[in-house]
């Protein structure tokens, strides 16, 4: 998991033959895509194509689920993460993730931003985490709206506040890769075009890969586009196609995503 | 689409009351809501009238009338003016002019007469002299409403009696310990009791229930060994079969009727465990040996009987923390402990505490198991550390219940809510400790 052993360094994110399996069901088959560096991609498809499952393996949060097992490769700086050797806890710092529905911790905005920080060892000052959860707020863009009231509840915030909470909470461990699963989903049109500003902002800096399921936002932010279906034979999500997004929206190789983007299906 | 007109006939769907028959549709459908709703207030009144009979029954009881006798009158003592006016020398008069002198040179040996204080004279007077002596009980109702009846039933057996009011249930009950003499008998050895093993049974099933729940929601699925070596496979199941079992069986042991606890409870800590729960291992040697009758023992079996309902209240509480907490938190790179310790536990808690407050509430009224690992039901002398003989309020209350004396009756009813208030104040204060916990995680 050193960052020293990059032999590649314009992809963040690579996965080889990856199937993924829900116990004896696969659910997601034979992925195979590489993650540019300080990009955004998006991960597209309907319900079921297997598109959150994707996104969850890379920090493998679907480890979380009883009976989910992962083949094939998902490699971070040339470094298999499914090895027996590398340990989830160490992935998911690097890789952080933002959930779809807001889920701040019933603690204050501080602690919220605090807690990444404390339960990775982090050490320093008292003056020096004021300083770490100030930077955090600010880029997600939420400082100037909850400066006064760091000690309230982070469950007091609107929803789409509570969003960039997390999104806050996810850059203060400093991670390589931020993880979006349908972040505006339950957010309104305002709050949705605030995350988007922000996620465009952050790019500069994290590598941004999200799922949606609003085509006009993949459109809108991402770089890249992969679009996800699921094969009506074996019900197992795969990979169509994977361009720069213009090429997905505009000009499609494959008759499927052509169907999909311009809203025939779906 | 029209795979309709392909069907070679139209089958009937029935046909929806329309118009007049609709209204009377409409109608009849909330009468039938109207006489559930009746029943159902029928079935909260029944309960009601059931707690204002309880009501009624121990307040009958715990208070009322009393016919006392006394030996001689206290005006007649002091001519008219109340013992509490007169001043010490005045008092010792009366002692030196009333009492036989044997007694008397017995009290001035003990401690002379002029040394003592006004209210010590005036018990000596109460004792020795005046001798008040209850002839007769009387409920709460009788001492009220049926008056002219219960004077002529008293003098008729004692004629010098008076009828007074009395409250058996008074500070001086509370703060006296248990006596053959229902008049002085109170209920401190059993009050201290019941909070000595409180307290431990919290003590000892809290820690040990709440970790068993965590471990049951938290890592029941975890392998905890190397699964590559066979003994590492083989530890992996059997922790896994065993708390499988645990967790089938745990709504069955907390339904065990709690005197199959006691019989455990007696044949483990009061028999084989003797040397530990007498304190003998530990050097400490009550002269009035319980024989591992003790403290200790009864708050181990009573823990035995709470643990299955702490576990399945924690678990309850545990399983009702949102998983997109422990997502979020693992998704920062927390390890599991971190998440159990920081972020489900500090949100569990309100519902753990309350379970394990309720079930130990729900304990303290328990009688059986204490009877039979051997609880004494006469002890005069206070609790006064782990390995002491002990009473507890139930089994107090039991015991004056079954003497025949219409005096215990009384002290036992005063007892039951000296018990009720216990309970109550503990439930109120499990919910106050949740909505303090819980006012702390929203607004913080």
């Amino acid at each position: 998991m050193s960052t020293t052993t990059m032999n590649d360094s314009k992809y963040a994110i690579e996965t080889r033959a990856m199937n993924i399996y829900y116990g004896a069901f696969r659910a997601v088959k034979d992925v195979t895509f590489s993650i540019e560096r300080n990009k955004i991609t998006a991960l597209i498809g309907p319900s079921g194509c297997g598109k959150s499952t994707v996104l969850r393996s890379f920090n493998r949060m679907n480890d979380l689920i009883p009976g989910a097992r992962t083949e094939g490769e998902v490699l971070y700086h040339g470094q298999n993460l499914y090895d027996p050797d590398v340990d989830a806890v160490q992935v998911r710092r690097q890789i952080g993730m933002v959930f779809q529905k807001p889920n701040p911790f019933p603690k204050s905005i501080y602690d919220n931003i605090a807690y990444g920080p404390r339960i990775n060892g982090w050490k320093g000052t008292r003056a020096e985490m004021d300083e770490l959860v100030e930077r955090a707020l600010v880029g997600a863009a939420l400082w100037d709206e909850v400066k006064d009231k760091l000690n309230q509840s982070g469950l007091s915030l609107s929803g789409g506040q509570q969003q960039r909470l997390c999104i806050a909470r996810a850059i203060a461990v400093q991670p390589e890769v931020i993880l979006m699963d349908e972040p505006c989903s339950a957010l309104d049109p305002i709050s949705t075009l605030k995350i988007e500003e922000l996620m465009l902002e952050l790019r500069q800096r994290y590598t941004i890969v999200i799922v949606t399921h609003n085509m006009q936002q993949a459109a809108r932010v991402s770089d890249y586009t992969a679009f996800f279906l699921m094969d009506k034979e074996d019900r197992a999500g795969e990979l169509v196609e994977y361009d720069v997004t213009s090429k997905v929206f505009q000009n499609p190789a494959d008759k499927r995503t052509e169907e999909y983007v311009s809203g025939r299906f779906g | 689409m029209s795979t309709e007109s392909l069907r070679p006939e139209r089958q009937s769907i029935g046909s929806l009351p329309e118009g007049e028959a609709a209204r009377q549709n409409v109608s009849s459908r909330q009468r039938r809501g109207k006489i559930w709703q009746g029943i159902l207030l029928a079935c909260t009144i029944f309960g009601i009238i059931i707690l204002l009979m309880l009501a009624y029954n121990i307040v009958n009881d715990a208070f009322g009338g009393i016919g006392v006798q006394y030996a001689v009158e206290e005006e007649d003592l002091t001519d008219g003016r109340p013992l509490e006016e007169l001043s010490q020398a005045e008092l010792i008069a009366i002692l030196e002019t009333n009492l036989r002198s044997r007694v008397l040179k017995n009290l001035e040996r003990e401690r002379p007469l002029a040394e003592r204080s006004r209210e010590e004279l005036i018990d000596i007077i109460n004792d020795e002299i005046i001798k008040p002596e209850v002839v007769a009980v009387y409920s709460l109702s009788e001492f009220l409403f049926d008056r002219p009846t219960i004077e002529a039933e008293l003098r008729k057996s004692h004629p010098r009696a008076e009828i007074e009011f009395k409250s058996w249930l008074s500070w001086d009950f509370i703060v006296t310990p248990m006596s053959s003499n229902p008049v002085e008998a109170g209920i401190r050895t059993a009050i201290l009791g019941t909070l000595y093993l409180l307290w431990l049974t919290m003590l000892i099933s809290f820690p040990l229930g709440v970790g068993a729940a965590i471990y049951l929601e938290e890592y029941k699925n975890d392998k905890p060994f190397d699964e590559r070596i066979p003994a590492g496979r083989w530890m992996n199941n059997a922790i896994q079969r065993s708390a499988g079992l645990i967790e089938t069986n745990i709504y069955n042991l907390s339904g065990v009727p709690s005197i199959i606890y006691g019989i455990l409870g007696l044949a483990i800590f009061v028999r084989a465990l003797e040397q530990f729960t007498s304190g003998a291992v530990f050097g400490y040697a009550d002269p009035t040996t319980a024989n591992g009758r003790t403290i200790l023992s009864a708050a181990l079996t009573m823990s035995l009987l709470v643990l299955p309902v702490v576990i399945i209240s924690s678990q309850e509480a545990i399983r009702a923390v949102p998983g997109s907490m422990r997502q979020a938190s693992y998704g920062l790179g927390a390890t599991k402990w971190q998440t159990v310790w920081k972020i489900v536990l500090p949100n569990a808690m309100p519902g753990i505490l309350t379970g394990t407050i309720l079930s130990i509430s729900r304990a303290i009224g328990e009688t059986a198991p204490l009877i039979v690992i051997g609880a004494s039901t006469f002890i005069v002398t206070d609790p006064t550390s782990l390995f002491s003989k002990f009473t507890v309020l139930p089994l107090q209350i039991y015991n004056w219940t079954s003497r025949p004396q219409p005096e215990f009756r009384a002290i036992a009813a005063a007892g039951i809510i000296v018990l009720l208030v216990l309970l109550l104040s503990l439930n109120a204060a499990a919910i106050l400790l949740r909505n303090y916990l819980r006012s702390k995680r929203v607004s913080t």
